[in-house]
């Protein structure tokens, strides 16, 4: 395992006296989805670059409880809610980063009420304050070189929270060009996954709605789709599937975009 | 002498019945739940003057927006005209203002005449694009029958006002070159009205004074009659937004369109199954209050501002237009869940005022106006919440009513009910088990 894989965990971290400066609250996509787990990896590895001290909860981790809140089982989320929180309490937890939007959404909005209070950012705002701050040097190659990029806004980033140039500014730094799709920030369409339907089949319609969303892509004609949320690089990916795209675009997490322009 | 009472007569009959319809509409407002909205007065009444008074969200389309300015505008600054009207009705005197206020009178009523010609325009364009042009979103499902015959109306009666304006208006200014007009001659020749100076000679012209004292009193009465028809015509219609607008954005949700509501009810039944010093055995808390069911059935479950939000829906269509759910066919269309909301709300005020507090009309808004269909359909994406340009929030109704769905009734769709399984189980939302958690560590 190279040095920039080194995952600890928090209970390891506490068994050495130690304290992470922030916890990486890795979330189940990033956990046990292997298209996500890439993306996990790749934000490891830029915090160990930035030697960012920080530490996962591993078995200790659970869901956040958005999709059970979103399905309408309140009883569900609150007592997820109430168990990470007693968790990251007895840790004494105050900064998170999250792989995932809808687990930062949760965490950062809906957790205060019951008594969990945390500075709590999503990973497209922790990687891009790192490279303003000058942590994270980005020095891109040839690698995008003439790549067209597209960003497709999370639901649970932008309209939700308001985070629309974190994800661009890190795109900016790439040797590539960023182009918007006509539906983009506040006006940027689902990826068809939120409130829970990525759990489940969709009502009967004439269409899929990441489908849809993968064709306005297409009029922008990307060499990639950048996400910023595990589930909609899934649906995404899915959606260039269905079109038969898979050789002219790839969907790949801002995050990855980064760690591979700065070689790691 | 008559006439004055006639219209004291109108005044009174005008204010008096749309008062009363205004306190059917605001009694089942608080048939809602409660819902805290009394804090950041002064960040509430930014918003408010940003979103109702300067349309800021409107301008996201710049083609209606600017049109809708045009009557929005003569809208307002009508208002000022409206005071004399009344002032003259009441104390039999015609343009009781005028030479007081001299040449800002003259300025201030060419102003409105000014507006109400873009007025006069951009309601024809909004009939053809109703009627002509059938613009998608003005044109769905839900806006068959009665909403359409609104719309319709609203831009008929619109015609008509403005009409009676410069009738009344134009003949005046005849009348005055001639000496004749009741106005008191400021021994200038003309009003000097920036419009009916020029239409008012070349449609009355040739007219005798008679004719001209019919026209002008035509277009006075009518004036007043339409702007009381109109006014006691909002309750009954969509363009109750006109008004509803401002204290709709004034208790907009100020917070982060992603955070839900979490259920105080939840709240305290969590928190006491968390707590390892409650004692098993204790007797049950007695509820406090009425107890209320988990999520929403019916309207009167949903809180005041979700029933604020429904009569404050013009039915402009710019959620549904925005949904994605609805740009990929399936049913959900959230402007249809306003409007139900509202029809419904209508429907159970009604009976309640009639046959008492506690009357069940064996109907709810779940079932009977909004479809389990609709509700799954959702994908709580928030771009109907960010389309709308007075701040109307369908995705909390939509959720509330999911709320009730699985709380009260265990109605799940099938692979939620395995997702949720999962959670309860594993902590994930797929079959893993928690030590599984962390394998990615380890993997190549």
């Amino acid at each position: 395992m190279s040095n920039l894989m080194k995952v600890p965990t928090m209970a390891e971290m506490t068994a050495n006296g130690e304290f992470p400066e922030i916890l990486f609250w890795v979330g189940c996509s990033g956990s046990f989805d292997d298209r996500a787990k890439k993306i996990t990896k790749a934000i490891v590895k830029i915090l160990n670059k930035c030697e960012v001290k920080f530490a996962v909860l591993g078995a200790e981790e659970s869901c956040t409880g958005d999709p059970a809140k979103r399905a309408g089982n309140e009883f569900l989320f609150q007592m997820q809610a109430m168990q990470n929180i007693a968790v990251l309490n007895g840790y004494e937890i105050k900064k998170i980063v999250t792989g995932c939007p809808h687990c930062f959404n949760t965490m950062k909005n809906e957790y205060p009420e019951l008594g969990g209070n945390y500075d709590v950012v999503h990973h497209t705002q922790l990687i891009q304050s790192l490279i303003a701050d000058g942590r994270l040097q980005v020095k891109d190659g040839d690698t995008f070189k003439g790549k067209r990029i597209t960003f497709h806004d999370p639901c649970y980033l932008g309209r939700a929270n308001n985070v629309y140039e974190a994800p661009r500014e890190m795109l900016q730094k790439l040797d590539a060009e960023l182009v918007e799709m006509k539906n983009c920030k506040a006006k940027g369409t689902c990826c068809g996954a939120g409130g829970a339907q990525m759990f489940k089949e969709a009502e009967k319609g004439d269409k899929e709605v990441n489908v849809k969303r993968t064709e306005e892509a297409m009029e922008v004609k990307p060499n990639i789709i950048a996400t910023g949320c595990p589930f909609c690089n899934t649906m995404m990916t899915d959606g260039v599937k269905n079109k038969e795209q898979e050789g002219n675009i790839e969907v790949i997490d801002v995050a990855e975009l980064i760690a591979t322009a700065a070689d790691l | 002498m008559i006439s004055i009472i006639i219209f004291a007569v109108l005044l009174l009959v005008g204010f008096g019945y749309f008062a009363m319809n205004v306190g059917k509409i605001r009694s089942n407002i608080l048939m809602g739940r409660d819902v805290d909205r009394s804090d950041n007065k002064g960040e509430r009444l930014k918003v408010m003057t940003l979103i109702a008074l300067g349309q800021k969200k409107m301008f996201k389309r710049p083609v209606p927006a600017i049109l809708h300015f045009c009557l929005y505008a003569a809208f307002v600054i009508t208002q000022i005209e409206l005071i004399e009207i009344i002032a003259d009705g009441l104390s039999g005197e015609h343009r009781l203002f005028r030479p007081a206020l001299g040449g800002f009178y003259t300025f201030m009523i060419s102003f409105i005449e000014v507006l109400s010609v873009l007025a006069f325009i951009a309601t024809f364009i909004f009939l053809a694009r109703r009627n002509l042009i059938k613009v998608p979103r003005l044109n769905m499902k839900e806006m068959k029958g009665w909403p359409k015959l609104d719309g319709n109306l609203i831009l008929v009666m619109e015609l008509i006002l403005i009409t009676f304006i410069f009738m009344m208006n134009g003949a005046d200014e005849v009348l005055y070159a001639k000496g004749a007009s009741h106005a008191e001659n400021l021994g200038d020749g003309s009003l000097g009205f920036a419009i009916s100076q020029y239409v008012g000679p070349a449609l009355f012209g040739g007219m005798s004074e008679s004719t001209l004292m019919m026209i002008e009193r035509i277009g006075w009465w009518g004036h007043i009659v339409m702007v009381f028809s109109f006014l006691n015509y909002l309750p009954f219609s969509k363009h109750f937004h006109i008004i509803l607008a401002f204290p709709n954005t004034f208790y907009s949700n100020l917070k982060p369109k992603g955070q839900l509501t979490n259920m105080e009810s939840v709240m305290k039944e969590v928190k006491m199954m968390m707590d390892p010093d409650a004692d098993p055995y204790a007797a049950p808390a007695e509820p406090e209050g009425e107890i209320q069911r988990f999520g929403a059935k019916d309207v009167e479950d949903l809180t005041w501002k979700n029933l604020l939000d429904a009569y404050t829906c013009t039915e402009c269509g710019r959620c549904t237009d925005n949904c994605p759910a609805n740009q990929t066919g399936k049913l959900l269309s959230p402007r249809k869940i306003m409007m139900d909301t509202r029809d419904r709300l209508d429907e159970k005020g009604e009976a309640i005022r009639k046959h008492g507090k506690g009357h069940d009309d064996g109907k709810s808004l779940l079932n009977d106006y909004i479809t389990e269909e609709e509700l799954w359909a959702c994908t709580s994406c928030n771009a109907c919440v960010e389309a709308c340009p007075v701040n109307i929030d369908p995705l909390s109704i939509i959720m509330d009513m999911r709320r009730y769905l699985v709380m009260e009734e265990s109605k799940v769709p099938t692979e939620l009910a395995g997702m949720i399984s999962n959670i309860e189980n594993n902590g994930a939302p797929w079959q893993f088990s928690p030590e599984d958690r962390i394998n990615w560590r380890d993997e190549a």
